[in-house]
């Protein structure tokens, strides 16, 4: 499909014969999986179960959208409409974004770019997948259990979540557990990136993903435990009835909500940086120009790692709090969004004057960039405290948080499978189908979640199953863009799975990439590198010139 | 930690010892560990100053003398791991051996002593959600529910804790841990360190709040 350049090798090493068996192909048998240490054999486990959640997530968010189709019942119960939203979220959240793409893409990536070849706690990694899989099933078993699904929402607000019927203990174990998956995914990384990297690798010459891994994996350590002991705190009064978040005891439930809070803002970071990781990865290979602002980039991803743990109680400015609290998460609110612009600015830096090649990835990228901007830029609107007010608990939220997270996190998760799916499986995919599921996505996507957003403006409350005769004609217009999102996921889906089956085999360095995965076999070999490099430029070394030697199909 | 080690990778992660690097993840691992229970610090700062009167009068009813033999417990017992840590470095298996034994024998100590206190406090109608704390009020409630949920906690890292020494011992016993391949033995010494340190801010919190 693609013939190409010679591959780019900015670290000098021998070159070599590929005669060793690729990573795939060294041993088979599905213990052979389940029981591997190899750090891109856990990143396939992960992605194949985080794929099937997703699918299970989008499945459940188009049947919440049928029954907005019409106003009344459509086809469930108000009750299960809050067992699905619930489930929906905590799906998407624990089981795709936030893992989405550090366990997936940092797993296989993070050791190749800073010239490793594993992680430094290779059990240990394996041991996360573990606790990952049995809290997803513990969280599928949640809904056929006990009480019945969850339907306090993905946030577990007390004190509903402690008097609740339903199977609320369950659900937050598997929340638990997947957070301790989390923790030593984060401390893994942190050691690789500070013991492992190659001779030559200093801090300013590694990618910019794995800087952002590296601002992530300080979240999930920093964070996660807060998440930890809440959840178990919410086990607590379920079982004990403590008292600690039960008002008829002396507890107060918005001590939960600050507690809860104080991760679950931090987790939006550990979602969205990878993220900007990978489209700071896929950018340049795409313009064929180095970086624009490379220290920038890499120390925003810090900022906002810091400041981004400071801002928890803009979700609560409707809560009760003082005025002084309110006035002070409003500021900080503002100014996390600070770093995240000057992301933004520099990645369209690099494009000034690149010699753009809209490949798949690069469409997908440059939509994050799009709809990331949207998506940030009405997370600023409602750290105004008067604007606050108005869209609280209206689908305004429901569409802001899904510019970010699906239109953010997910576009890039597209964006870097399709960039990264050669290397991985050592196979092309159909350019033609990938731009289809691109189409179907994007104004899939805005279809539904910019009418979202109108509705939320207009007064639309969330997590309700009916709606009033006024928002019906945007319902319908959401409903429509929901089923072609939905297309555009399984467009995904099909492009992936027969460029699997019968793709071309991929080149070393099928896109022109400059850092040091592109210099290895694809797919890569078991322990990736014969002999480690010594790495002497910058991660982006293009010369600006001479950026064309690249054939299309 | 701030130092790269950029030459240290010349061998596969199969061949490839890093004592460091497993300090490091040890560390990290301890910090979440402390923000574990800083979320119940947390709460116990919110409470308390919601409930100064109430904290003060439901301490009094702890036992003082025996909160401070478990604290001089802890610290004796961290005091043996770090000399088992310290032989096990000079190759003095034997001498090893037996302060992982005292240390392990320290942490069954702090355990029933724990428990005697427990059952003091149960015998007294004071457990989580009892009604007799209810009839006493929120503040002690929220008290005896933080000293049980926090102390419970600690309990079970001195639980795991104590497991992680006992593979030690089997480990030193069996040769396993030598003079130059000890880090597991040092990590579980961290942690065992941590424990203890958790158990210096329950101290005064609770014990000492009246």
């Amino acid at each position: 499909m693609t013939t190409l350049a010679a591959p780019a090798t900015h670290a000098t090493h021998a070159p070599h014969a590929q005669t060793e068996p690729d990573y795939l192909r060294a041993s088979s048998g599905i213990l052979s999986w389940i029981g591997s240490t190899d750090h891109k054999r856990i990143a396939i486990l992960y992605l194949t179960t985080m794929l099937a959640m997703f699918a299970a997530g989008v499945l459940i968010g188009v049947l919440m959208r049928v029954e907005q189709l019409t106003i009344g019942e459509t086809i469930m119960k108000p009750e299960t409409y809050n067992a699905l939203f619930t489930l929906h979220g905590v799906i998407m959240i624990f089981l795709f974004v936030i893992p989405g793409l550090p366990a997936v893409f940092g797993n296989f990536f993070l050791p190749i770019l800073i010239g490793a070849k594993d992680v430094s706690f290779p059990r240990i990694n394996l041991a996360s997948w573990w606790l990952f899989i049995t809290g997803a099933a513990l969280a599928v078993a949640s809904l056929f259990t006990g009480g019945g699904a969850p339907d306090t929402g993905w946030s577990f607000y007390a004190p509903f979540s402690i008097r609740t019927g339903t199977n609320v203990s369950l659900a937050v174990f598997a929340a638990f557990v997947l957070g301790f998956s989390s923790i030593l995914t984060g401390l893994n990384f942190i050691t690789t990136i500070h013991r492992m990297r190659a001779p030559g690798m200093t801090w300013h010459k590694m990618p910019l993903f794995a800087w952002a891994a590296y601002a992530t994996a300080w979240i999930q350590v920093l964070a996660t435990p807060v998440i930890g002991i809440t959840l178990l705190l919410v086990m607590a009064e379920r079982f004990l009835g403590v008292g600690i978040f039960d008002p008829a005891k002396g507890g107060d439930p918005v001590l939960y909500q600050h507690l809860f809070w104080i991760y679950s803002h931090p987790a939006v970071y550990v979602m969205i940086l990878p993220a900007m990781g990978a489209i700071s990865e896929i950018l340049p290979t795409f313009a064929r120009r180095s970086i624009f602002g490379y220290a920038f980039i890499a120390y925003s991803s810090i900022a906002i790692a810091a400041l981004g743990s400071i801002v928890w109680a803009h979700h609560m400015f409707t809560s009760g709090m003082s005025e002084v609290a309110q006035f002070v998460f409003s500021l900080l609110t503002f100014l996390v969004a600070i770093p995240s612009a000057i992301k933004v600015f520099n990645w369209t830096a690099t494009l000034y004057k690149g010699s753009i090649d809209m490949q798949p990835p690069m469409l997908f990228a440059l939509s994050f960039i799009f709809l990331f901007c949207i998506g940030g830029l009405t997370g600023v609107m409602q750290g105004a405290l008067a604007v606050n007010q108005h869209v609280h608990d209206t689908y305004f939220i429901v569409g802001h948080f899904h510019y970010v997270m699906f239109g953010g996190t997910g576009f890039a998760f597209f964006a870097a499978m399709y960039y990264w799916f050669p290397k991985m499986s050592g196979r092309m995919y159909s350019k033609k189908m990938a731009n289809a599921s691109w189409f179907c996505l994007f104004f899939g996507f805005n279809g539904l979640y910019f009418t979202m957003l109108i509705l939320g403006w207009m007064g639309m409350p969330r997590r309700y199953y009916d709606h009033l005769p006024q928002f019906h004609t945007l319902h319908i217009v959401a409903s429509l863009g929901s089923f072609l999102l939905a297309a555009g996921v399984v467009l995904f889906f099909v492009t992936l799975i027969s460029g699997l089956r019968k793709g071309d085999k991929a080149p070393e360095n099928p896109w022109g990439g400059k850092t040091l995965e592109w210099s290895l076999g694809s797919p890569p070999i078991v322990e990736n590198f014969h002999e480690i490099p010594t790495v002497h430029q910058a991660p982006y070394a293009y010369n600006e010139e001479s950026g064309h030697g690249h054939a299309n199909d | 930690m701030d130092t790269p080690m950029t030459d240290a990778q010349a061998h596969a992660p199969s061949e490839h010892r890093d004592d460091l690097g497993a300090k490091v993840g040890m560390w990290l691992f301890l910090f979440t560990e402390l923000i574990l229970f800083g979320g119940l610090f947390i709460l116990y700062s919110a409470y308390r100053s919601m409930h100064a009167h109430a904290f003060e009068d439901a301490g009094k009813l702890l036992d003082v003398p025996l909160g401070v033999t478990n604290t001089v417990v802890l610290l004796t017992s961290s005091l043996t791991v770090v000399l088992a840590i310290a032989y096990m470095q000079r190759g003095d298996r034997r001498k090893a051996t037996a302060f992982l034994l005292a240390t392990i024998g320290l942490a069954l100590t702090f355990l029933v002593i724990k428990t005697i206190e427990w059952s003091a406090k149960f015998e007294h109608g004071i457990f989580p959600g009892s009604p007799h704390l209810l009839e006493k009020g929120p503040g002690e409630t929220l008290f005896f529910g933080l000293y049980f949920l926090m102390t419970g906690l600690h309990g079970l890292h001195v639980i795991i804790g104590g497991i992680l020494l006992t593979v030690m011992l089997w480990w030193v016993v069996k040769g396993k841990t030598t003079q130059d391949n000890y880090v597991y033995l040092e990590n579980a010494g961290l942690y065992w360190h941590l424990v203890d340190v958790i158990w210096i801010f329950l101290l005064p919190l609770f014990y000492l709040a009246a």
